[in-house]
């Protein structure tokens, strides 16, 4: 049976030259960074590489760049480090009602234990965040606004460099997550007008386990990891090198690779929508149509459960998902959708696609083939259906 | 502790809430590119430093000037001038 993987939001392989240039890491170069001896002074500077190397992908400088176990730890550093950093100034946080959990959670951290106010700004249909809004929204004691770049569950890609520059037009601090977006679209730091951004190693194409977190120069965070002097004090815990040097390479392939990649995922993922919409009736693309990344396709199907479709799909070799792995596990309608609009029971049938450099145009030609007779087949089943395809034809 | 109520200086350490013992490591590094009788802030929340860098000063040979006051902020500054 064919294999078509089309959930690398979720998870995404490790490429070989990516993999190749850590296993180093793992044995003859197993220093560690802080020893003064050359086993450790050349690893600390293989670090110091890989610094500059994630920092060019987002036009930063090396030393603004502070590694991390994950784009979740970097989103809890951005965010509380930057605020309780900022507690003279006030307790106010600005984010979006359609963050990812690490930056919607970090901010309900601070509203119970640090007593802040924190404003869950609203989305419009296509899921951007109304920069008049974000400027309205802004008061004296506001310390930070954090607003994904990129969203994994609609593919809504936000005006930053708008957000942002309103944002620093008050003296406001702006972190983005643009763990979605960093390799898939460019992500410059000084165009976006950003004073911090999260990026994440299994979206380049780097291991689980590791990420990064971009900050202004100078700004300062409050540790969120206590330990010693690594990350030049504002991250404890000894480096995880092979993970970082796979994320130092990642970064600069991805670098030389955005322009065609961009191109070729966009490709598949509007050939995939086009051959979706004609084929399924009652299918909604989900997201911003125009402002959304390259490889990302995500629909609510009318009549169905999305799990049930996966579930149908994966029996066919398929693999997608259906946006917010939590909230399906929670069997709650997604968050994020609902801040959309889309009513409960069509939310119930989100599907999401995202593809890579390694799927190919057969594998949208084997979806469109299973997709549609799955879809019919579960409507089939769906008494809910049934009875609104009777009243749409008067029955 | 000798406190003052002004002092230029001609570089500046930003150590605030970065951990022990960076108020040291960092300064050390700043320092050598500094000139002789230019003068090193050292901005920390770290109580220690405030045995630490007028010891490091004595150990080395450099001259600590002491701690600028200021009400406003909830860290230290501290001064060295650079003898050698």
């Amino acid at each position: 049976m064919r294999r078509v993987y089309l959930d690398h939001a979720a998870a995404t392989p490790v490429r070989w030259e990516v993999l190749e240039a850590m296993l180093p890491y793992f044995s003859e170069r197993f220093g560690n960074p802080a020893a003064v001896y050359d086993l450790g002074s050349e690893i600390k500077d293989t670090l110091e590489e890989q610094r500059a190397r994630v920092a060019r992908l987002v036009g930063a400088a090396a030393g603004e760049i502070i590694f991390t176990s994950s784009g979740a730890e970097a989103n809890n550093l951005a965010i509380k480090g930057a605020a309780l950093a900022n507690l003279k100034k006030g307790r106010h946080l600005i984010v979006s009602a359609i963050e990812h959990h690490s930056v919607l959670n970090a901010a309900r951290f601070l509203e119970k234990f640090h007593d802040f106010e924190v404003t869950y700004l609203p989305v419009d249909q296509h899921g951007l965040v109304d920069p008049e809004r974000v400027e309205k929204s802004l008061s004296p004691a506001t310390v930070l606004v954090s607003i994904q770049h990129g969203s994994n569950e609609i593919g809504a890609i936000q005006d930053i460099d708008e957000l942002a520059g309103r944002c620093r037009a008050q003296g406001v601090l702006f972190h983005t997550d643009a763990v979605a977006t960093a390799g898939q679209v460019p992500v410059d730091v000084q165009s976006l007008q950003v004073d911090l951004l999260s990026l994440s190693g299994p979206g380049l194409g780097a291991p689980k386990g590791v990420g990064a977190l971009y900050f202004r120069d100078k700004l300062r965070l409050v540790p969120q990891i206590h330990g010693g002097i690594q990350e030049n004090g504002r991250r404890g815990g000894t480096e995880n090198v092979p993970a970082i040097v796979g994320l130092g390479q990642a970064a600069a392939l991805a670098l030389g690779e955005l322009d065609a990649k961009s191109r070729y995922l966009a490709r598949l993922r509007d050939n995939l929508v086009a051959g979706l919409k004609e084929r399924v009736p009652q299918i909604h693309y989900t997201g911003h149509p125009l402002r959304r990344l390259p490889g990302h396709a995500s629909f609510c199907v009318e009549g169905i459960e999305g799990e049930a479709l996966l579930f149908m799909l994966s029996r066919q070799g398929i693999y997608a998902n259906t946006g917010s792995a939590c909230a399906s596990k929670a069997l709650k309608t997604s968050p994020v959708l609902t801040a959309l609009g889309i009513a409960p029971d069509v939310a119930q049938g989100s599907v999401v696609f995202t593809f890579s450099q390694d799927n190919q145009e057969e594998d949208v030609l084997y979806v469109l083939e299973q997709l549609p007779p799955a879809v019919e087949r579960l409507r089939s089943f769906s008494p809910v259906w049934r009875k609104k395809v009777a009243a749409a034809s008067g029955a | 502790m000798r406190f003052l109520n002004e002092c230029k200086a001609d570089a500046t350490a930003d150590l605030v809430y970065r951990v022990c013992p960076m108020h040291l490591l960092e300064p050390v590094d700043l320092i050598k590119d500094l000139k002789q009788g230019q003068v090193l802030e050292i901005l920390t929340d770290y109580d220690g430093a405030l045995e630490d860098i007028p010891a490091w000063c004595a150990k080395n040979g450099q001259e600590f000037l002491g701690v600028g006051e200021d009400e406003a902020e909830d860290f230290y500054k501290l001064y060295i001038r650079k003898l050698h």
